[in-house]
């Protein structure tokens, strides 16, 4: 196993987590919470796939994918913040929702059950091994960007604020409801760009494409205790344990299922505090009045 | 704020009729998302310049106008009734059990087990109940997890149901991937006992469809949980500590052994659930074939409102939507029920709180 | 020196507040004058809190008027108030604890360079700067949640400073700080009037309103009952017009003496040794509380809210942790055990809260008759329906609950049938001592009596019974011997002969400081 094979492969595996977990950082820690990412990226994925294909640009597809993870975000948005329906839920209904959605338009459009045709994306020469997708590079940005936008933006105080003590934050004027908005839809808009990515790497859309990411990306945010710049690094762990069983698989050393499972017991583990507590933001999951 | 509330007499917020009002909560947020659903069903059919109309009849004629459709809505409402009864349980004692997959594939699999162990031959009589055992003490084992790691250490019951989704499935994947399976397939040998009659058995007409014994057990499950929520002690506690945890402490009860034994017995009833298809349709287990139940569970839990009736009457509807799709394949994609079945989702979600809050509101001022 | 000003500061009149069925506010005003420290005072539940908050723009009134500096301002938002001079200093802090001060104190209006980038220094800079002036010294990069509550008090004032308050309105400031800390503050507001700015200070600590204030103004059941400048009353005054005259049938009543059980057992009863409760920051909510209650008698606790009094019937429940001491029921040792236990030792509780604690709302009368007591309705884990409607048509009709359906929820009843529900409940069972806390809060006059005679029952049969009550009146009628609860302590227990308003008013307000025999 070459070092430089599997690290460029782990960070082509990890950039769709990074979109989707830095989305999920900023929503969770304004308060809402984030079971929706997978389809967010689901949706992105699609209309990425949708734009790049009418257009025969890609770079279509990313404004087309970005504005679909949006539209479902709002829908989320609107149900937990202006309804103040249960977030659980709304995020199961909200997944359900893009894997619905995604396939009638996958029939309306392209007359499939399982695939899109296909479309051009970035790169491509092999010789790059992945880095001449300017997604890739993006996906390595986003996470010390939303470091910086969390930590040392006005914007990202509040949304702090509002996810630890939003009476706090409203009693000197902040609208806790706009900056959940604000937030939420920013998860939608970067989970779908994770969607984008690996839409556009894949060139198909196909149906149920992201398989579960987005529920590894919502466990890198756990495991990463809310931070984005350790949920990045989970993010890279469980990019590495993903590519560790690509690598070993037909060498029977140990069964890819068990590498699998590392992401899932690993957030278990974070949960049950054998190594430390992860305490989630104080207001998450409760929308007051 | 500072100070009771209690400074001021409250005003009863229920008026003389107390069953109405409850029943008016109860009914129309699902009302209100089938209404949703099918106005959102009628732009979808229009898009495929279709007649709303003309397609729903053929809905109602696949679904249930025929025996083996409708014997296949009974099929698949038997699996969403288990589901569903099992997240509904721990809703009521204020838990999210979304684990609702995993148990039911781990209950299928220990029935398969079972099933596989006894000799060929056994009664039927003998071997229902032992493969019951085996589904339920496996669902139960994997919904004892979260029931442990929430007491133990607050960890949230939703997250860590999810989690143990993914962990269990890929468990039991490797089991049959790597011992298990008839070689070219993802399943297990087929069983040697346990095997249940089939609708088409007693029934001729149904030939064909999948619906079978489990039926019958999917409604005395409905039967028992209903009893245990509303007759027994153990349901007296445990609604109470759903309801309100405060006053169920005050009230002697232990808080986090209801929980323990809500989630243990919510994966119970899942994997109780494994036994429609492994006993009563393939007769042998199958890697995948609890896909998509656990979120649809949740789903019949919401629509039927936690109660039992409701859920039978919820799993019902899903899978006649299922099944429907089907039938309409011709004409609209099937693929327009999987957009229905969020949208009646979200639809519910969004109209429980609201209604409750119209109807409240509404009450109050009529009262004052 | 004071600014001469025309008018007042604040004008609040006719202020109507309702939460749903319930109304916090009615008929409610006050009037500040500029530059001067005014108390508003009331019992828990008055609607000071809620008077304050239509202030300060955190909700809007239902009716009435609101003046600030002259200027009508009904209705207006936070923003508005806060703009306008108006700082709001919470009794719950409104600070985020996983947030450093200078973080807290620039939230919504941050500093910033460049448009977007957090100007942390500059943040720092200003508390720095605002601390020397005011004399509230704290580091700026201190974590709020490693604060102790003198300091993050501190920080909240400096909060509402930042923002330009001249008018400020502190909400039970001194309730969980220690004596010097509380020393501390009143300098800190005596410098600030002094400094020009207007006070408003709520409070039932009737020692810092004498000692700080130079207007009173007395809430009561959501109202204004009087205004009063400082110097022209007396602390009994103030306590009688806070704690107020209910018309009870029992004014005046005192209990009759009854023939004490004879073969009583010396352990037989509560006996509460040395009883030590902590509470949230670390504060000793209770401390070194040693008392018996024999069987036969009603021991009163009479004291303002806050003082401990809920802590104290928590614990002895077992609904909340004991940081030392003991508690002994007819002998037995139930410090740590779980409420079943108690139960089974004899134990009964009216808890002072009946909507989070004494009931489920969505259960049905029977149902909530028998909570705590399934196990003697139930034969093989199921439930005897027949029996618990028996029983819950029993107790129906000897509490006189209205309406009299057992099978209507709970929550459709009236606040004081919901009450009787629990008191019948808890008084039916058999038990040995019994906790009342505030069992006649928001009954009716009728159901009053119908408990007090309950209570009296009970204690002629040989119960021994805590009663904690903010009704003075209430305490006086039904005990045998009452005890004061001040600050986590008791002030002093005495014969229910040897008492009344005026010597227990003093105790309560901490003006006189006795035995706790």
């Amino acid at each position: 196993m070459n070092p430089v094979t599997f690290l460029t492969q782990m960070i082509r595996i990890a950039i769709p987590y990074l979109f989707a977990a830095s989305g999920g950082v900023v929503a969770e820690r304004a308060g809402i919470v984030s079971l929706t990412l997978e389809g967010f990226m689901l949706s992105g994925a699609f209309g990425a796939v949708l734009g790049a294909n009418y257009s025969g640009s890609p770079w279509v597809g990313v404004l087309t994918g970005i504005l679909a993870g949006l539209i479902f975000s709002l829908i989320h948005a609107v149900a937990t913040i202006r309804y103040r329906a249960d977030q659980v839920v709304v995020g199961v209904a909200i997944n359900l929702l893009a894997i619905g959605v995604t396939r009638f338009f996958l029939k309306l459009f392209f007359d499939s059950s399982s695939n899109s045709p296909r479309v051009t994306g970035f790169g491509g020469n092999i010789k790059a091994a992945g880095f001449d997708n300017p997604l890739l590079w993006l996906g390595l940005l986003v996470a010390p960007v939303m470091a910086f936008v969390i930590y040392r933006t006005p914007f990202g105080l509040r949304v702090r604020a509002a996810g630890e003590h939003p009476d706090a934050a409203e009693s000197v004027g902040v609208s806790v409801k706009r900056v959940r908005y604000a937030a939420v839809a920013l998860s939608g808009m970067l989970a779908g760009l994770g969607g984008v990515y690996l839409a556009l790497d894949q060139h198909q859309f196909t149906d149920q494409m992201t398989a579960g990411r987005g529920f590894i990306a919502i466990s890198a945010v756990i495991f990463g205790r809310w931070d984005p710049i350790k949920a990045a690094f989970a993010c890279l762990l469980f990019a590495a344990a993903e590519t560790l069983q690509i690598q070993l698989q037909g060498s029977h050393a140990i069964a890819s299922q068990f590498i699998e499972m590392i992401p899932y017991a690993l957030t278990i583990v974070a949960l049950a505090g054998v190594v430390g507590r992860a305490v989630p933001p104080a207001a998450l999951g409760k929308v007051e009045g | 704020m500072t100070g009771s509330p209690l400074a001021a007499e409250i005003k009863p917020t229920v008026s003389g009729a107390p069953w109405r009002e409850r029943a008016e909560e109860a009914l129309i947020p699902p009302l209100v998302a089938l209404l949703v659903a099918l106005i959102c069903g009628d732009l979808l059919i229009l898009s495929y310049g279709q007649s709303p109309a003309a397609v729903y009849r053929l809905l109602l004629e696949g679904t249930w106008g025929n025996a083996y459709g409708f014997g296949q809505v009974l099929y698949k409402a038997t699996t969403l009734a288990f589901t569903g009864l099992a997240v509904s349980f721990g809703l009521r004692a204020g838990l999210f059990n979304i684990g609702g997959e995993s148990q039911l594939a781990a209950g299928g699999f220990a029935a398969a087990l079972t099933g596989l162990a006894l000799p060929v031959g056994t009664p039927l009589i003998l071997a229902l109940p032992l493969c019951m055992i085996a589904a339920g003490a496996a669902g139960g084992v994997v919904g004892s997890v979260p029931a442990y790691l929430k007491t133990r250490f607050g960890a949230h019951e939703v997250i860590v149901t999810i989690m143990l989704n993914f962990i269990v499935l890929a468990l039991l994947n490797w089991f049959i991937a790597g011992h298990l399976h008839v070689p070219e397939t993802l399943h297990t040998p087929e069983i040697h006992a346990g095997v249940l009659p089939r609708l088409a058995d007693i029934s001729p007409q149904f030939h064909g469809s999948a619906a079978n014994l489990a039926l019958i057990v999917a409604v005395l499950a409905a039967g028992v949980v209903w009893f245990y929520l509303f007759r027994s002690r153990g349901g007296y506690d445990l609604r109470a500590v759903g309801l309100q945890p405060s006053a169920a402490e005050y009230g002697g009860i232990s808080v986090g052994r209801v929980w323990l034994r809500a989630l243990t017995l919510s994966g119970m009833i899942a994997g109780i659930g494994g036994i429609n298809y492994v006993l009563g349709y393939k007769h042998y287990y199958e890697d995948g074939f609890a896909s998509g139940a656990g979120f649809m569970g949740i789903a019949v839990a919401l629509v039927g409102r936690n109660h039992p009736i409701g859920v039978l009457v919820a799993a019902f509807f899903f899978a006649t939507l299922s099944q429907g799709g089907l039938a309409i394949h011709a004409f609209v994609p099937k693929q327009m029920m999987d957009v229905l079945q969020g949208v009646v989702i979200l639809a519910v979600a969004v109209s429980v709180p609201e209604v409750r809050r119209i109807l409240r509101g509404a009450r109050r001022r009529s009262d004052a | 020196m004071k600014e001469r000003e025309e008018g007042s500061a604040i004008r609040m009149a006719g202020i109507e507040k309702s939460f749903g069925a319930i109304m916090a506010n009615h008929g409610a005003s006050l009037e500040v004058m500029p530059g001067e420290i005014h108390a508003l005072v009331g019992e828990n539940g008055a609607g000071k809190s809620t008077l304050m908050r239509i202030l300060g723009g955190l909700m809007k009134p239902d009716a009435g008027r609101v003046e600030v500096n002259g200027r009508d301002v009904t209705g207006w938002s936070t923003n508005d108030a806060i703009a306008a001079g108006i700082g709001i200093v919470h009794q719950h802090f409104m600070l985020v604890p996983t947030l450093s001060v200078a973080e807290n104190l620039v939230l919504g209006c941050e500093p910033k360079t460049r448009g977007v980038v957090l100007d942390y220094n500059r943040a720092a800079d200003d508390v720095r700067k605002l601390s020397s002036e005011t004399g509230l010294v704290i580091a700026p990069e201190r974590l709020v949640s490693d604060l102790s509550v003198g300091e993050a008090q501190r920080v909240e004032i400096l909060k509402v400073l930042f923002r330009g308050a001249r008018i400020l309105v502190l909400d039970e400031p001194t309730a969980v700080l220690s004596p010097p800390e509380v020393r501390e503050l009143w300098a800190v507001l005596r410098r600030l009037r002094d400094k020009g700015d207007t006070i408003v200070l709520i409070t039932h600590r009737l020692d810092e309103v004498v000692e700080l204030s130079d207007t009173i103004t007395v809430m009561r059941a959501g109202q204004t009952v009087a205004r009063i400048k400082t110097s022209e009353t007396t602390p009994a005054e103030i306590a009688r017009l806070m704690v107020g005259r209910e018309v009870s049938l029992s004014a005046g009543k005192r209990v009759q003496p009854i023939a004490r059980p004879t073969n009583v057992r010396p352990d037989q009863g509560l006996d509460v040794r040395n009883l030590g409760i902590t509470g949230s920051h670390g504060v000793r909510v209770v401390d070194g509380v040693t008392f018996k209650v024999q069987p036969g008698e009603i021991l009163g606790i009479a004291g303002v809210e806050g003082n401990g009094q809920t802590e104290l019937i928590e614990a002895l429940a077992g609904l909340r942790t004991v940081a030392g001491g003991e508690i002994l029921i007819d002998g037995s040792d139930i410090t740590r055990r779980p409420v079943a236990v108690r139960h089974d030792a004899g134990l009964s509780h009216i808890p002072e809260d009946r909507h989070r604690r004494g009931l489920i709302l969505e259960y049905t009368v029977a149902d909530n008759l028998i909570l705590g007591l399934q196990k003697h309705f139930a034969k093989h884990g199921v439930i005897d329906g027949d029996r618990v409607l028996e029983n819950a048509v029993e107790e129906i009709s000897s509490f006189d609950i209205r309406p009299p359906n057992p099978v209507l929820p709970a929550r459709a009843l009236s606040g004081g049938n919901q009450q009787k529900i629990v008191v019948a409940r808890e008084m039916g069972r058999s038990f040995s001592v019994l906790l009342a806390s505030q069992p006649t809060r928001g009954v009716d006059v009728g159901a009053i009596e119908f408990i007090h005679q309950q209570l009296l029952d009970a204690r002629a049969k040989g119960k021994a019974i805590l009663l904690v009550s903010a009704e003075l009146n209430e305490v006086l009628a039904l005990s045998d011997r009452i005890a004061v609860m001040y600050r986590g302590k008791f002030a002093v227990v005495m014969p229910s002969a040897e008492a009344s308003e005026e010597v227990l008013g003093e105790y309560m307000i901490g003006t006189k400081k006795g035995n706790a025999a």
